[in-house]
């Protein structure tokens, strides 16, 4: 039988039967359409999560010590203090991959402009720190290197100590606060950024050259962390080897030993939080699965009532001259349209749903073309799988016992 | 005589219900050949549907030769079988068997679409010109449930006819009908062989027979009787004769 007369004999038969041949759909319908939502949904806060830790750079390298043990008693990760400067030193001469590095130390302080105060975490790092993170300032300058050499009494605040300090809308730069009672000239306001992925706010800083937070405020010789940016993204591995073989000479310990420091890289953060969303994505995505399988299921019981119902026509096709494979294929094929159907109004659903998702909820939706083209290609498989059996079934049947039938 | 189109030799049937085996056909030898209208009787039981499933190769014989058209069918296979059916073999039913819901000109194209030969205009002409062949070109567009019984089993001896076949084998054609449109049926068969077609058809009724050529008799699996019909009866001319019904007779 030629395929065009298939689709025109699978076509009439499955219009005959309207409301059957929608209710069998419908669990394809909703199957589909849970898929794509499902995915969207699943995307969307995937994306979402990626975008966020992408803002802080991508291609960051955070280098902490390693916890310090004093007699046996372990203390808290990063407590070591071997970390120094000889080692920023070191690393930018003798790491190629790196871009910037700056090393990093972090009090708290209370900041006070008149009668106004207010405490946050003040950083001390070199002016690279700006490009490392890809911070933008709206007003003023970042100091430099000539400001940390002489441990100059300046700072770069964000907007929630602006709008603390010296109300919403100001534009303190060349204002004067104090920082424990130091004075401080602000040169600078860094652009708004909001909450990070752990809802930190980013703007409650103040940012001051390295050796100034380092001597003036905390007064130590040690350094807390470093922040290195490698040339590429791609270069973050070789990056994180260059600066162990670094550190590990410099710190005396040998290729075998353990190293008392601990690199960590925004690749592994966001590792870390998609395989989160991603677990949660084929989760959701296995239940709606099943729904889809349970349409196909739908789709073989009403296949099998058909084949039964429509004995006699298959015996009358046959003795007319149709092959087992003539009526295999024309069984397979009402099955195969009612999934891909239901395939094509499952995803217009989907699509919507998600839409309104979106809309109502505000959650992040992403409808990928590979969600729609996988959940349409499962429909018709499924169509095929669960349609094969009915159609087999009708395809060996005996034209006599066929005839016959009542 | 013609050429031989059926042509079988000792044939054996033998069916297996559960534990008893059933001799359906116990040797059977006919010839039947071009323009022949044959009448196979029995009473039921006799083997004449067992023998009529095997020449229409819808069964396969358990011994014995068969040639339809000089081709050897008890080799063949299920395909090949199906394709016999379509090309060389013309089915009508006692229960007319067409398709419900589906128009007259749609049941009589139903074996051309099993024939990729024929394209979709030519099938529409050749079945156009079948149902003319039956005296139903007007009602091509109806459907099974809007024709009177007769009218069925024109449509089906139309669509026996439409993929230009050997022989047209009717299994108790005029069964389901009164005596008038059996008249009118066997008329169609007449004219048909007339027009040089061959014709086997299955009936237990012997005034039926009458309008073949010839009378084959089945008991018991085996022919007991296989006569020359001396002065077939004339559909056309009975018709002619017979009063027609008044409204509130029929």
């Amino acid at each position: 039988m030629k395929v065009k007369n298939l689709l025109k004999a699978a076509l009439r038969s499955l219009a005959k039967n309207k409301m059957r041949t929608f209710l069998t759909m419908l669990g394809i319908i909703i199957g589909v359409a849970s898929v794509i939502a499902m995915l969207a949904i699943g995307q969307g806060s995937k994306q979402s999560i990626q975008a966020q830790i992408s803002t802080l750079g991508t291609n960051v390298l955070m280098i902490f010590p390693s916890a310090s043990s004093s007699g046996g008693v372990r203390m808290e990760a990063g407590s070591s203090q071997k970390m120094t400067i000889e080692d920023v030193t070191a690393i930018t001469e003798r790491c190629p991959s790196i871009a910037y590095i700056t090393p990093q130390v972090r009090s708290s302080g209370q900041l006070v402009n008149g009668n106004l105060n207010w405490r946050t975490s003040v950083y001390g790092v070199y002016p690279n720190y700006f490009d490392i993170k890809n911070l933008k300032l709206t007003s003023g300058s970042v100091f430099t290197m000539n400001d940390d050499r002489s441990a100059g009494k300046v700072c770069i605040i964000g907007q929630t100590v602006v709008t603390n300090l010296f109300g919403a809308d100001a534009d303190p730069v060349g204002n004067y606060i104090r920082i424990n009672k130091i004075p401080f000239k602000i040169i600078g306001i860094t652009e708004k950024k909001g909450q990070n992925s752990y809802g930190q706010d980013q703007d409650d800083v103040v940012i001051a050259p390295f050796s100034t937070v380092q001597k003036r405020i905390m007064a130590v010789t040690y350094i807390q962390s470093m922040l290195a940016s490698a040339v590429t993204e791609a270069l973050i591995p070789n990056a994180s080897q260059e600066i162990t073989d670094v550190l590990k000479a410099k710190h005396n310990l040998g290729p075998s030993e353990d190293p008392d420091f601990t690199i960590r890289t925004q690749t592994d953060i966001a590792n870390m939080a998609t395989a989160t969303s991603g677990i949660l994505t084929i989760l959701l995505a296995t239940i709606a699965s099943i729904s889809l399988l349970v349409g196909g299921i739908g789709i073989m019981n009403i296949m099998l009532v058909s084949v039964t119902e429509r004995t006699r026509e298959i015996g009358i096709r046959m003795s007319v001259g149709a092959r087992g494979r003539d009526v295999l294929l024309q069984f397979l094929i009402e099955a195969l349209l009612i999934s891909l159907l239901g395939g094509l109004i499952g995803v217009t659903i989907g699509v919507l749903v998600s839409q309104l998702i979106a809309n109502i909820l505000r959650w992040p939706v992403t409808i990928t073309i590979q969600s729609i083209l996988m959940s349409f290609l499962f429909s018709s498989a499924i169509g095929i799988f669960f349609g094969w059996y009915p159609a087999r079934k009708a395809a060996r049947l005996n034209p006599i016992d066929a005839l016959r039938y009542e | 005589m013609g050429e031989t189109i059926i042509s079988v030799k000792s044939l054996v049937k033998t069916y297996k219900m559960g534990d008893v085996e059933v001799h359906a056909l116990r040797g059977v030898n006919v010839d039947i050949v071009k323009e022949d209208f044959a009448a196979i009787m029995g009473k039921s039981g006799s083997g004449k549907s067992t023998f009529m499933n095997i020449i229409g190769c819808l069964d396969v014989p358990t011994k014995g030769q068969y040639l339809l058209d000089g081709v050897d069918v008890s080799s063949l296979s299920k395909d090949q079988l199906a394709a016999l059916r379509n090309h060389k073999i013309g089915f009508v039913f006692q229960s007319f068997n067409l398709l419900s819901r589906t128009s007259a000109l749609e049941n009589v194209e139903l074996p051309l679409l099993y024939n990729k030969k024929i394209s979709s205009r030519e099938m529409r002409t050749r079945s156009l010109n079948a149902l003319e062949a039956v005296g139903l070109a007007d009602r091509a567009h109806h459907f099974p449930n809007q024709l009177s019984g007769g009218e069925q089993q024109r449509v089906a001896i139309a669509r026996s006819l439409v993929n230009d076949p050997v022989v047209i084998l009717a299994d108790e054609p005029t069964g389901n009908l009164d005596t008038r449109t059996s008249i009118d049926v066997m008329g169609i068969f007449q004219k048909l062989n007339q027009q040089g077609i061959t014709i086997v058809i299955v009936t237990h009724e012997t005034d039926i027979a009458a309008f073949t050529k010839r009378n084959i008799t089945f008991r018991d699996g085996k022919i007991i009787r296989a006569i020359e019909v001396d002065k077939p009866r004339n559909a056309k001319e009975e018709l002619a004769n017979m009063p027609v019904l008044a409204e509130e007779e029929l």
